[in-house]
């Protein structure tokens, strides 16, 4: 590898209390690849990228946006880097419309003004670049919407902005066929406009759709970090449940102990 | 941004069609059917208790009557303007009416007893306001005390720190004349017909204005007869309020003349525009709309929600103070009772009837004036009906809950449909 990567995190720990739920993660994700990451639940994917996105900051390791070392403490830090997160619950504003959702946070202003024409622009350019011809009017509220109109709100509210990551967490868990079809397309155009993406699932057939490399995370640590195409269904299953396949995986010895550890303390 | 530059502007955006007066009408059918029925209940109400009390009590449609409305419903008014911001977060401060009464009292004590001049004492009771506006906000957005429970212990603190500065109930008069022309003097013939025709051109060119520049950008706008309809009948009314209002109501005219429109109304309209330039026209206003609709989504936009909080409850006291200060020029006193009584329950009921949702997320600046209205001439006619004080408690308390009543239901209907 020549190029650094556009997102590097080395040896992240992070605890709540008593609790630590990541231990010496280690994550990369590189421009124009769709970067899976999977875990069985609590395996820690959600802390992680709440850390990345600057709503829990770290405690100790090292994040590295294109090879430089920085601090993300706040949202506002990550967002200044180019890292947008999609939530799984979408944090849309059921009271306002997609212009404003678009740019909540971020308006576009003429002196103290909002500037509405700008923004309503951008937003409708933006709606169609991805192909979005579902919406009716793009001045209508978010209450009104769909859940797969809502998924596709969310996306473009990501990519409105000149960001570099795009994190989508569980973007297809309640759509449906067609839906999750439109979404995984959007998905992979994004890393094909230049983007990284770096897409949580629990959904198999998701992320082999769609997945340049994997990343598996099993109780606190980083599992594994393949290609994938080098991996098949069975042995992804097993990283996400068992922590180890075959040669990959955690030390026998480190995923007895934690497995021990959970057993202990049920 | 540098994805989303494009050369020229496309002729007409994606997402973003013109519609026609009549789809205008569908769509506003359309959402009241939907659970959004915004201020149709005020304004129905008004019109409906208008036509009731002028029935029972002719004199009620009586050219003083009228303006007996709008200096009656003044202070009430100023104070729900206040608080649809913290109702719009989802908050609510009970001490609003109370507030404005320690800052009546701040006013009456500096002019009255100190002889300081009214400017100086007005900005000391606006001061006032906003300082007991920033403890509360901070009690609430940074410790996490509830506002209900952080109002209601102001509402009884305020109650004494009225009385102790009163000396146990004193009446202080006001007699400075800048503050009494507020409630007591009228505006000249010429200024009022002046101040409407500033109103109404300035409504027509904003409008328009907004027309060229979406048009010139391809986007969507308002069809011109909408704008002739909103414009024409802003004039309408307005035109009637002000003929109305420049009719003589002095019992004996040749002594005194009592004619023009009342010095408190430009200073609400003022109130009016510029809080509803802040709520609509400005990022701020955006994210106080974002916080009460999803708090949680403001916050990850990067928006400083304590600080949007905090500044609700300042604003809201703030206004309370300019609340106060008006009840002072009504009253040509202050006493220990000034703000207290049945104000607070009106100005939350004048928000709530205006139609800002007592769940946070939706309300207007004009929802506290088109509310304050309803509970002005409920109040005055059941006066003019000769009602006693209790039954207009009981008559006022089944007002507010039934306006509650409809902001619950339709939230429900909203959530139901989708519409919102």
């Amino acid at each position: 590898m020549t190029a650094a990567p556009l997102l590097e995190l080395r040896g992240i720990n992070k605890s709540f209390g008593p609790v630590q739920v990541l231990r010496d993660v280690d994550f990369t994700a590189q421009a124009g690849e769709v970067t899976a990451l999977v875990g069985d639940n609590g395996a820690g994917k959600s802390t992680l990228v709440k850390c990345i996105g600057g709503i829990y900051s770290i405690d100790s390791g090292e994040y590295l946006f294109n090879g430089q070392p920085v601090t993300v403490h706040s949202p506002r830090d990550a967002a200044h880097l180019g890292v947008e997160i999609v939530y799984q619950d979408l944090a849309l504003c059921d009271n306002l419309d997609i212009v404003q959702n678009m740019f909540l946070g971020r308006e576009r202003r003429s002196g103290i003004v909002l500037d509405e024409p700008t923004m309503e622009q951008m937003a409708a350019e933006t709606l169609d670049r991805l192909s979005v011809r579902t919406v009716k009017s793009i001045r209508q509220h978010v209450a009104s919407l769909s859940g797969g109109q809502r998924q596709t709100v969310a996306i473009a509210k990501a990519v409105l902005w000149n960001s570099k990551l795009v994190i989508l967490d569980e973007p297809t868990a309640a759509l449906g066929v067609a839906q999750t079809a439109q979404v995984l397309e959007l998905v992979r155009q994004l890393a094909d406009n230049g983007l990284g993406v770096v897409l949580i699932s629990h959904n198999m057939n998701d992320v082999f759709a769609v997945a340049d490399r994997i990343v598996a995370l099993y109780l606190g640590r980083t599992a594994a970090q393949v290609n994938a195409t080098d991996i098949t269904h069975a042995q992804i299953v097993e990283l996400i449940t068992a922590g180890r396949s075959g040669d990959l995986g955690l030390a026998p010895a480190a995923a007895a102990i934690d497995l021990g550890e959970i057993n202990g303390v049920v | 941004m540098a994805i989303v530059d494009s050369p020229a502007p496309p002729e007409t955006v994606p997402g973003s069609a013109s519609r026609t007066l009549g789809q205008h009408v569908n769509d506003y059918f359309g959402r009241v059917k939907g659970g959004d029925l915004g201020s149709l209940p005020a304004v129905l109400g008004l019109i409906v208790l208008c036509i009731w009390f002028t029935i029972q009590r002719p004199v009620f449609f009586s050219a003083i009557n009228f303006a007996n409305l709008f200096t009656q419903g003044a202070n009430v008014i100023v104070i729900a303007m206040g608080l649809v911001f913290v109702l719009l977060l989802g908050e609510i401060d009970l001490s609003a009416g109370f507030a404005s009464g320690v800052c009546a009292a701040v006013l009456a004590v500096l002019l009255t007893n100190q002889h300081v001049p009214w400017y100086l004492s007005v900005l000391a009771s606006v001061g006032t306001g906003l300082a007991i506006g920033l403890t509360l906000g901070t009690l609430v957005a940074k410790i996490r005390i509830p506002s209900f429970v952080v109002t209601l212990a102001a509402f009884l603190a305020f109650q004494g720190v009225a009385l102790l500065m009163l000396k146990n109930g004193a009446n202080i008069s006001v007699t400075d004349p800048v503050i009494r022309a507020i409630e007591n003097k009228n505006l000249p013939i010429w200024l009022s017909w002046t101040l409407l025709a500033v109103v109404v051109l300035g409504y027509l060119v904003v409008q328009l204005l907004r027309i060229r520049s979406r048009a010139a950008r391809g986007l969507a706008t308002d069809p011109l007869a909408l704008v002739a309809t909103r414009v024409g009948g802003l004039a309408l009314l307005g035109g009637l309020a002000v003929y109305f209002l420049n009719l003589e109501r002095s019992l004996n005219p040749l002594r005194t003349s009592l004619r023009g429109v009342p010095v408190v109304v430009p200073l609400i309209l003022v109130l009016l525009l510029v809080w509803t330039f802040v709520l609509g026209r400005t990022a701020y206003g955006r994210h106080m709309y974002a916080v009460g609709g999803n708090q949680e989504a403001a916050r990850r936009a990067g928006i400083n929600v304590d600080t949007i909080r905090i500044s609700a409850f300042v604003i809201c006291s703030g206004m309370a103070a300019i609340g106060g200060i008006v009840a002072a020029s009504r009253a040509n006193s202050v006493d220990s009772n000034t703000g207290g009584s049945n104000v607070l329950l009106y100005a939350v009921g004048a928000a709530v009837i205006g139609g800002t949702s007592l769940f946070g997320g939706k309300g207007r600046v004009l929802d506290a004036v088109l509310g304050g209205a309803v509970v002005a001439v409920i109040d005055n006619g059941m006066g003019l009906l000769g009602y006693t004080a209790g039954q207009k408690f009981v008559i006022t308390g089944i007002v507010l809950l039934a306006a509650a009543s409809v902001d619950a239901l339709s939230r429900r209907r909203a959530a139901a449909t989708g519409v919102r």
